[in-house]
């Protein structure tokens, strides 16, 4: 592994539903962030962008698309919204959201 | 011989959001071989000890999830016969050109209720396993890169109309069932596991709420340690896990539940059981799901059921 060249910059990500807050590193994902530190909040899924669990709106902040959403599950429209998957955007500054996928278990109900 | 009709599972096509960065994964992290190009694009591979030209086919899609999955049958006149019980039986098919394909012969393609669209072909290209077929080697280079898996074994699929979909492969396609996940009416069937074969599963299905879902492809390794061996592999090359290393309570394989680069969960599995169709189907309650999954830690798995590409 060795030594960072540079300083990794970290940043709060704060989960508005929970109340629940977290650093993670502006070159990771806000799932990959949350993952690492051990908190709960945001649903982990396939982490690969092609399935929905951990879908998340952006309250406040800003952050960069850092791989391929599966379109089935992000529109246009969500992401104009600010609508996207927690595993495939790392956050820029201090960044709030709301959490929108969930583990829905619908045929044992 | 006794293995007739629908022989194997042949083929899969699976979508990837980002083509050149799953072929890597697929190639040098799984160890699958690569196989060539076709004029859409598509990229195939086939697992190291496969005769048959290809099994996996990586297609760049802006959606994850699965195009199609096929199968091998033992003969034209077979092919010509199943798609004439597959009509009888209220199954609309079509014909996929020989060649559209690499190395394929013709298809014949329907769509099971759980919006699936399934395939029956006889003929892809035998090019071996580069051992030979006189006086053998048992194994070479490629069997020790990557996860290495012999065979792409079954695929689970997720769709709503689970009983429509299980009734098509054991009524037309000749198909038996062996393991079942049942609701707590003791009745309805969550989840299925059907063979054409002695293996424990070619495919299954389980029930969930959107139609032509993928939950997983699965690959056949050879032992317990070499699974282990993925595991270390997977960690090593930052691969999302999902459950194990552990065993199936369900067809007790040792596995591996994981996640390519796009979020198409496979499995890499070892073991199980050999299965014969006169057997008795054997039935996990939904309360012992946890077991059946993952028998060493009986942990309930919230993802079996809810993640899906
Ligand atoms: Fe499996």
């Amino acid at each position: 592994m060795g030594v960072q060249a540079e300083p990794r910059t970290a940043v709060m990500v704060r989960i508005t539903d929970t109340g629940e807050s977290y650093k993670c590193h502006t070159d990771e994902s806000l799932l990959t962030g949350m993952h690492r530190m051990g908190k709960r909040g945001i649903p982990v899924g396939c982490r690969g962008g092609g399935c929905s669990v951990c879908k998340v709106q952006v309250v406040a902040g800003a952050y960069s698309q850092i791989r391929a959403m599966s379109r089935e599950y992000v529109s246009e429209e969500d992401l104009a919204h600010g609508r996207v998957l927690a595993c495939c955007v790392a956050p820029r500054g201090e960044i709030e959201l709301a959490v929108i996928g969930k583990l829905n278990k619908a045929v044992t109900r | 011989m006794a293995v007739t009709g629908v022989l194997r599972p042949g083929h899969a096509q699976i979508r990837v959001l980002n083509l050149e960065e799953d072929v890597k994964f697929y190639r040098d992290v799984f160890g699958l071989v690569e196989q060539g190009r076709d004029a859409q694009g598509r990229v195939y591979f086939k697992a190291w000890d496969e005769r048959d030209h290809n099994s996996v086919i990586l297609r760049q899609a802006d959606t994850a999830g699965i195009d199609f999955f096929g199968f091998k049958v033992d003969s034209v006149a077979t092919l010509n016969k199943l798609e004439g019980d597959l009509n009888a039986y209220g199954v609309k098919t079509e014909r996929v050109p020989a060649g559209e394909m690499l190395a394929t012969g013709e298809r014949v393609r329907f769509e099971v209720p759980t919006g699936h669209v399934i395939e029956l072909y006889a003929e892809k290209k035998d090019v071996g396993n580069g051992l030979g077929y006189s006086n053998p080697a048992p194994w070479n280079k490629q069997s020790e890169t990557g996860f290495a898996p012999t065979r792409m074994d079954h695929a689970l699929l997720g769709g709503g109309d689970l009983d429509g979909a299980r009734d098509i492969f054991i009524n037309v396609l000749g198909f038996y069932l062996t393991e079942e996940v049942v609701a707590e009416d003791g009745k309805t069937q969550i989840a299925v596991w059907l063979s054409c074969s002695n293996k424990t599963h070619d495919i299954a299905f389980v029930r969930c709420p959107e139609n032509g879902k993928l939950h997983h492809v699965s690959y056949w390794i050879e032992t317990w340690e070499k699974v282990l061996r993925a595991a270390d592999l997977m960690s090593m090359n930052d691969v999302p896990v999902d459950i194990g290393p552990t065993r199936h309570g369900i067809t007790r394989g040792a596995t591996i539940y994981a996640f390519d680069r796009s979020g198409n969960r496979f499995e890499t599995f070892s073991g199980g059981y050999i299965s014969y169709p006169d057997m008795h189907v054997l039935t996990w309650p939904i309360q012992h799901l946890p077991e059946g999954l993952d028998y060493a830690q009986r942990k309930l798995h919230e993802t079996f059921l809810t993640v899906f590409s």
